[in-house]
């Protein structure tokens, strides 16, 4: 039998279901089992639009490294009932290799499951649950699917009473019940090649999303004002920072609307302190104005903006990389700023970070993308090491006489005066100004502005973290955000046919860095180009900037489907 | 912070710059310019923890005029920008400025947001009825018969809007109105403004001479308002929704408490991290 991904020792688990049937919180136990278990693991989210209940499904895989992305198809299917399930279908690959869980009394197995060849185990879920007081099938799942994939009790126990520890020792009793009896059922069943092998693993671990890996990537960077307006799927990162700020002396404010929030956001950093607010693309569309007049005047201040499906409202619960245009391109006149972009989950932390120092640093506005593959993922990660990178942003020295504010420098950046300094007062303008930050309309005060805010990006070391950069070979993948873990995979999945690639993930979008490029694509004769959009955003951003190779192909494919490993695979095997 | 007791008294020309306003000879605008500067030098505050904040537009040009800091940002997003700055900065005195345009139409909704919020500091709006920069045209405070715009020939046939009846109802807590010319009224309305806690509002009429040049009448309409301040909202409901928009004056005085960003510190930061640990 073989097995349905590469990565010889993750198991990939569907857990789906009608509004209520819990199998958002099994995914979590069994995520956290897991990690009980010494493993690694992640789980995506899936839902509709729905504000409460409706049906929803967690993806989950897990292995004894790190885990970044979802696989090619899913060893396990876990069924509480069939409603709804063409929904998610698509999200769903099986194999003949699959094996498919589902309640006896569920009735018929839909046409959509039989015709991947999956096997069918029809189990009494629903009856067992209600042998017990209270008990749930989600639970009972809980408990075939730990001895399935070989999780032992005492992992699955801890994660029990972490999560269920508060409601009380009936719920505890039943829901333990209901793993046991699972664990029963799952007798008369099996799967090769999904046993998790526990690990004896001391590293400190945490289970973390992308968007509180962002909100505490601000924090660690000195953010410590921040503005904030709801909006699918980048709301977690304000609502992890709203208590957390408070915790360290910083603040935040619920804005209005975007419009608000962005200018709240640049008034705080204009009195000094870093200041941050976080979208998605929507939001990000009414920021952009705004955020023109953070770098006319020099202002910095850090936009997250977690994507999602566009344009417009789009597909505000699940992901694509289609904000890259605007954030790289998205303001009027010329508009030198710093894109940035998250590689993983964990990464949301170092590229926030980052992106903070970035921005505090050159005093210019800059947008991290993340998205809500990379956002709404919840992950069982190594602790993240501590950055050198804090804000730190270049004032005006005690005792300036005649202060000039947009003193033409030679690196761009001029020393900025804090309200507060006496000596220092000055007008930050949106209106092109002189160095003394005086109005203007003269052609040299404008080309010695618009060359300094160049200047700045131009002439700033970003060093190694422009890009990651794995293997080597004739063959690259260049690709960005949450097409890095896939795009690696395959690498892997490349690398098992012979086959050497050559993995280039920017996580510096804008300022481009021509020269880091080249040098990094130097001996690359074909390059597959990743990225999860209808038009190609990547591959044109990437031609306007870079000198690429005769020989490029482009794999592009809009959300809401995540692009998987074993796509990616195909595009490099149909090469050769 | 240095000691205040010790240092020498600021004057008019401390907090004045050498700039020549951009405004047209008769501009309300100047005369706003001049209240602002003797109630900052009737507070006294120091230039260097004092800011004022505006948008787009004619009365937006104001704070390069003065010598406190300044941000002349984007159209009709001042309040926002001083309310993030006031939130994180509680320590600096915050003005905003601006126009009728800029603060009730493109800004309308931060308007009543920062009515709502509260946040302490004071949003003076030199009202003429006119949008000035881009050459005359109808502004929210236009009365619907007037054709002087070639956008609206007819008139606009809509409703002024009511900024103060606007603010009482969105939660301003303190609200007046002055009248440009008159200097020391309106710089005492800025001076009250700014030591009462909250969102101070106060409308400013500030004739336009170039394209609403009969706005020279006011000087003969306006009158104090014929009535105490009043600290009922019911009393002042009826007041504001009854006069005639040339009473002039304080015309309420709340005693909401400003709304402050919670913000207690205290933690490090390793401790907030340990929430993540398995």
């Amino acid at each position: 039998m073989t097995k349905n991904n590469t990565l010889t020792d993750t198991v990939s688990i569907a857990l789906t279901g009608s509004g209520g049937a819990g199998v958002v919180t099994a995914g979590q136990m069994l995520v956290q089992a897991a990690a009980n278990a010494g493993c690694y693991g992640l789980m995506v989210r899936s839902s509709g639009p729905q504000i409460r209940g409706g049906e929803s499904a967690a993806y989950v895989r897990l292995g004894s490294d790190q885990v970044d992305n979802l696989g090619d198809a899913f060893d396990i299917m876990f069924a509480v009932d069939w409603l709804n399930v063409e929904r998610f279908i698509a999200e769903i690959p099986l194999s003949e290799n699959s094996l498919v869980i589902c309640d006896a009394e569920a009735g018929d197995v839909p046409d959509v499951i039989t015709a991947t060849g999956a096997k069918i185990a029809a189990l009494p879920l629903q009856k067992t649950a209600a042998e017990t007081k209270g008990g749930r099938p989600n639970m009972v799942g809980l408990g075939i699917l730990a001895a399935l994939i070989g999780i032992a009790d005492e992992a699955v126990e801890g994660t029990l009473e972490k999560v269920l520890g508060r409601k009380g020792s009936e719920a505890m009793a039943s829901s333990r019940d209901c793993v046991h009896a699972g664990r029963e059922l799952a007798r008369d069943i099996s799967q090769d090649g999904v046993t998790l092998q526990a690990q004896d693993n001391d590293a400190e671990r945490w289970t973390i999303t992308g968007n509180e890996m962002a909100g505490l990537g601000a924090l660690r960077g000195g953010v410590r004002f921040v503005a904030a307006y709801p909006i699918t799927p980048a709301t977690e990162v304000l609502e992890w920072l709203a208590p957390n700020l408070a915790k360290v002396g910083g603040s935040l404010v619920q804005a209005e609307d975007e419009l608000a929030s962005i200018n709240m956001a640049i008034g705080g950093s204009f009195g000094g302190i870093p200041s941050l607010t976080a979208t998605s693309g929507p939001g990000l569309a009414l920021m952009m104005e705004s955020f023109g007049l953070a770098l006319a005047s020099e202002t910095p201040v850090v936009i997250i903006n977690v994507m999602r499906g566009g344009p417009s409202t789009g597909i505000p619960t699940k992901s694509e990389q289609s904000d890259l245009n605007i954030a790289v391109y998205g303001m009027h006149g010329d508009a030198p700023h710093i894109t940035t972009a998250a590689t993983s989950v964990s990464d949301c932390l170092f590229t926030t970070q980052w992106t903070v120092h970035l921005a505090e640093a050159l005093q210019c506005p800059a947008i991290v993308l993340t998205d809500q593959s990379l956002g709404q993922t919840r992950a069982i990660v190594n602790k993240p090491a501590d950055l050198a990178f804090i804000a730190k942003r270049e004032t005006m020295a005690e005792g300036t006489e005649n202060y000039r504010r947009y003193a033409v420098t030679a690196s761009g950046v001029s020393p900025m005066s804090i309200p507060g300094m006496a000596d220092g007062t000055y007008v930050a303008d949106g209106l092109e100004h002189n160095p003394r930050g005086t109005p203007t309309s003269q052609a040299e005060d404008h080309s010695d502005q618009l060359d300094k805010r160049q200047r700045k990006l131009d002439t700033y070391d970003f060093g190694d973290h422009w890009a990651e950069i794995l293997g080597d070979g004739e063959t690259a993948i260049v690709t960005w955000g949450s097409c890095t873990g896939p795009a690696r995979e395959a690498c892997e999945q490349a690398a098992a046919d012979g086959l050497d690639v050559k993995l280039i993930s920017l996580r510096l979008l804008a300022p481009a860095q021509t020269d880091r490029f080249q040098e990094a694509i130097k001996g690359v004769k074909r390059m597959l180009v990743v990225e999860q959009t209808h038009s190609q955003q990547f591959y044109k951003y990437l031609r306007a900037h870079y000198d690429l190779p005769d020989d490029v192909k482009v794999f592009n494919q809009p959300g809401p489907l995540p692009v998987r490993p074993g796509l990616v695979h195909e595009q490099l095997k149909s090469w050769s | 912070m240095a000691d205040t007791s010790e240092a020498p008294r600021l004057t008019f020309r401390s907090y004045k710059s050498d700039y020549k306003p951009v405004w047209c000879p008769g501009c309300g605008d100047f005369s706003v310019l001049n209240s602002i500067l003797k109630a900052l030098t009737e507070l006294q505050v120091k230039p260097e923890d004092t800011a004022i904040i505006s948008g787009i537009g004619c009365s937006s040009r104001i704070p390069a005029y003065t010598s406190v800091y300044g941000f002349h940002g984007v159209h009709g997003r001042a309040l926002a920008l001083a309310s993030g700055l006031k939130l994180a900065r509680p320590d600096l005195t915050v003005l905003a400025t601006g126009g009728d345009g800029d603060g009730f139409s493109i800004g309308g909704n931060h308007f009543m947001h920062a009515c709502r919020r509260n946040v302490d500091m004071t949003y003076i709006v030199m009202d003429n009825q006119v949008y000035g920069m881009t050459k005359g045209q109808a502004s929210p405070t236009t009365a619907p018969e007037w054709e002087g715009s070639k956008l609206t020939p007819q008139g606009t046939g809509i409703n002024p809007f009511q900024p103060l009846a606007i603010a009482l109802a969105a939660g301003a807590n303190f609200i007046g109105r002055g009248f440009a010319a008159d200097q020391n009224g309106v710089a005492k309305l800025i001076t009250e403004g700014v030591r009462h806690p909250g969102f101070s509002f106060i409308q400013v009429l500030s004739p336009c001479v170039t394209f609403r040049p009969e706005q020279r009448d006011w000087r003969d309409i306006v009158r104090p308002a014929p009535v105490e301040p009043t600290s009922n909202l019911s009393t002042a409901g009826k007041r504001l929704m009854g006069d005639d928009g040339f009473n002039t004056g304080v015309l309420f005085i709340g005693n909401r408490p400003s709304y402050v960003a919670e913000s207690g510190g205290g933690t490090d930061l390793a401790e907030i991290e340990k929430s993540f640990a398995l």
